[in-house]
Parts: structure tokens; sequence; C-alpha cells
């Protein structure tokens, strides 16, 4: 009984807010992330290492663009498309965008049905946020389909500087490839949401330690975090 | 030990009941980060609206500093949201906030220091790279 309570994250006395919190928190001799699991801490801590990745990215990108000294593609025609006879600049990817944060909207009421212990609106939610990221992967797929179709190379492309194409592929396969394992990440998770583990306390069959519902949250963490990168892709690489 | 346990428990003493009503450890984690969901409805509905005016921008091909700005201002808020309200970062303690948010920010010196090396290298290309004429 004793142990539970002092090991219990989320209720312990007030503690002081505003710097003078940070400083208890940080300088408390014990944990720093107070009311936060290791889990969760874990997924941000992961998260803000991949920021870190994807600035890199971005910043070769600005500094190829920047240094360059032939013109550089119109992202605005490149991702155009002919729609019905009409010729929409960046409609493709402006659809994408679209895509994205509708999943990251049905991810974050997932997270919020999971916490009420609804188990079947949960999974259902989830499953559609796995199947708009699948959408989305499908519609990059088609992308880089019809721009190496038309000679875009990582070394060249019919329309301008050559490092248009390597900055393209690096940055949005990259991303692409995070969107994929976020997929494969909710189906896995929706899947024991399905069965109910966390109502019943299942054990996991490759850590034994028993789930929880936080684990949807922690899957929102990462999901959210690609449709961020996005919205700075979104607005770095093909609006600039 | 046990002072400090009897201590916590006269002083909640509902806390103790919450212990006995949800089985084993589900009690550390039944409450979690709970909140109405009009609110993610409505963030939803900023990002359709911001992520429509940043398309915008390109559609009616705003140029220079006007469409730059634009750009910066609808991806800030953008992001913001999504951190804040999906992420649940405006909720969390200032010590988690901190840990995260302020490393990326520093990106900027970065960004800052590849500016300067970038001009330079642009400047050299065009001073000995140029094509003759």
């Amino acid at each position: 009984m004793a142990e539970t309570l002092l090991t219990n994250p989320g209720e312990s006395p007030a503690r002081a807010a505003g710097l003078r919190g940070i400083a208890d928190d940080w300088s408390s001799d014990q944990r720093a992330f107070k009311n936060v699991s290791w889990g969760k801490a874990m997924m941000w801590i992961f998260l803000l290492s991949d920021t870190f990745i994807f600035s890199c990215f971005l910043l070769s990108y600005m500094t190829a663009r920047m240094s360059t000294t032939v013109p550089w593609p119109n992202p605005s025609e490149v991702f155009a498309l002919e729609i019905a006879g009409h010729h929409i600049p960046l409609i493709l990817i402006a659809i994408m965008t679209f895509v994205l944060i509708s999943s990251s909207g049905t991810m974050a009421m997932a997270v919020n049905f999971g916490y009420r212990r609804d188990r079947v609106k949960t999974a259902v939610l989830m499953l559609v946020t796995a199947a708009l990221g699948a959408t989305f992967v499908g519609m990059q797929a088609f992308e880089w389909t019809k721009l190496i179709m038309e000679g875009v190379r990582p070394w060249e492309n019919p329309w301008g500087a050559a490092q248009f194409g390597s900055s393209f592929f690096m940055i949005t396969g990259f991303h692409g490839t995070h969107v994929t394992f976020g997929v494969i990440f909710l189906v896995a998770i929706a899947r024991k949401v399905w069965r109910g583990d966390f109502d019943v306390e299942r054990r996991g069959f490759f850590t034994s330690r028993k789930g929880h519902y936080e684990i949807v949250e922690i899957m929102g963490l990462y999901w959210h975090f690609v449709d961020l990168v996005w919205v700075f892709i979104f607005a770095f690489f093909y609006l600039w | 030990m046990t002072n400090v346990a009897v201590h916590l428990e006269t002083q909640h003493p509902s806390l103790h009941a919450h212990v006995h009503d949800v089985p084993a450890s589900g009690a550390t984690h039944a409450e979690g980060q709970q909140h109405p969901i009009k609110l993610y409805l409505v963030v939803w509905g900023w990002l359709f609206v911001l992520s429509a005016c940043s398309y915008l921008v390109d559609y009616f091909h705003f140029q220079g500093y006007l469409r730059w700005s634009l750009i910066l201002l609808f991806m800030v808020l953008k992001a913001g949201l999504i951190v804040a309200v999906f992420m649940h970062m405006a909720w969390e303690r200032l010590a988690l906030s901190y840990a995260i948010l302020l490393p990326p920010v520093l990106v900027l010196v970065f960004v800052a220091i590849m500016v300067f090396e970038s001009d330079y290298t642009h400047l050299i290309r065009v001073l000995f790279f140029a094509p003759a004429t």
C-alpha cells in the first residue's frame, strides 16, 4: 500500500508552478519529469532527437538552395496536376496535407476515447488513422512515380538546380518512412486495444509487462510528430 | 517510509479509496489527459483553415516578403496547435515543456551559421565558376 502511494506518478502533493517548479523538479534529486511516465518521457526525448534529424535535412536543403547559382525549379509548377482539364498548382500536396491533418484529428480523438476506456471507439479511430496514413503514403508513391517518369533524379532534373532531386527524395523519403512505420505501429496497438489487452491487463508477449491505455497517447505523440514534420516540409519545401 | 505513507493517507483519504476502487496498476494510468472532444474538433477545424490559407498563398501567387511571412505565420500557428493541444504539451509541467521545446529553438543558431555559409559559397561560385561570357 505504502509503495503504491509513494510510486504513484500522477497524484502526489501539490508542486510549485512556473520557474520555481522547473528548478524544484530538476533539482529534486529524483525523477525530473514528475507526472510523466517513463514511456511518455522517452517518446518525447526520441521525438526531440528526430526533430534534430529533420532539422538537419531541412538545413542542408536550405544551404543547397541558397548557394546554387542555377535557378531552383518552381515547386508550384513541378507538383501541379491536370484534373478534368484544369491545371491546378500543388493540388496533390494540398490533398496530402489535408489527409495527414485529418489523421491527426482522428488520432487525438482515439487518445481521448482510450482514456475513457472506450475500447471499440479507440480501436476504430486508430484504424481510421492508419488508413489515412496509408493513403498518404500511397499518394506519395504516386508523386514519386510521376516525378521519376518526368526525369527527376537525385543528381539531375529537367528544370534547374540538380540538388532539387536529392533534397526532395531525401526529405520526403525519410518522412514517408516515418509515416509507414507509424501505420505499422498504429495497427499493432489498435489490435491490442481491440482485443482488450489494456482492460484485462494482459502481459505483452515480448516484455511480459502489463500494458495501459497510456500507450495510445504515446503512439499519438509519434503520429502527431509525423504531422508536425509535414507542416514544416510543406512550408519550406513545397511553398517557399 | 511508513511515516510518509501514513502522512499521505491522512492527507488524501479519497486517494486511498481510489486506489482500491480501480483494479491493480490501472489506478496510476486511469486518469491521463482528459479533455472535452469539442476542443479537439475545434483545433482540427483550425488546422484545416490554416492549411487552406497556406495553400491559397501559393494559389494566388503571392511573392516576396509577403509570401514568406504568411508561410511562416501559418506554419508556426499550425505547429503550435499540434504541439500544445494534440500532443498535450499545454498541460504538461514546465520541466518537461522546457526540456523538449527549448533545444529545437537553438537550431536557429545553426540556421544563422548556414545562411552565412551559403551566402559565402554562392559568392565564390559567382566570382570563380560563372560561365565565361
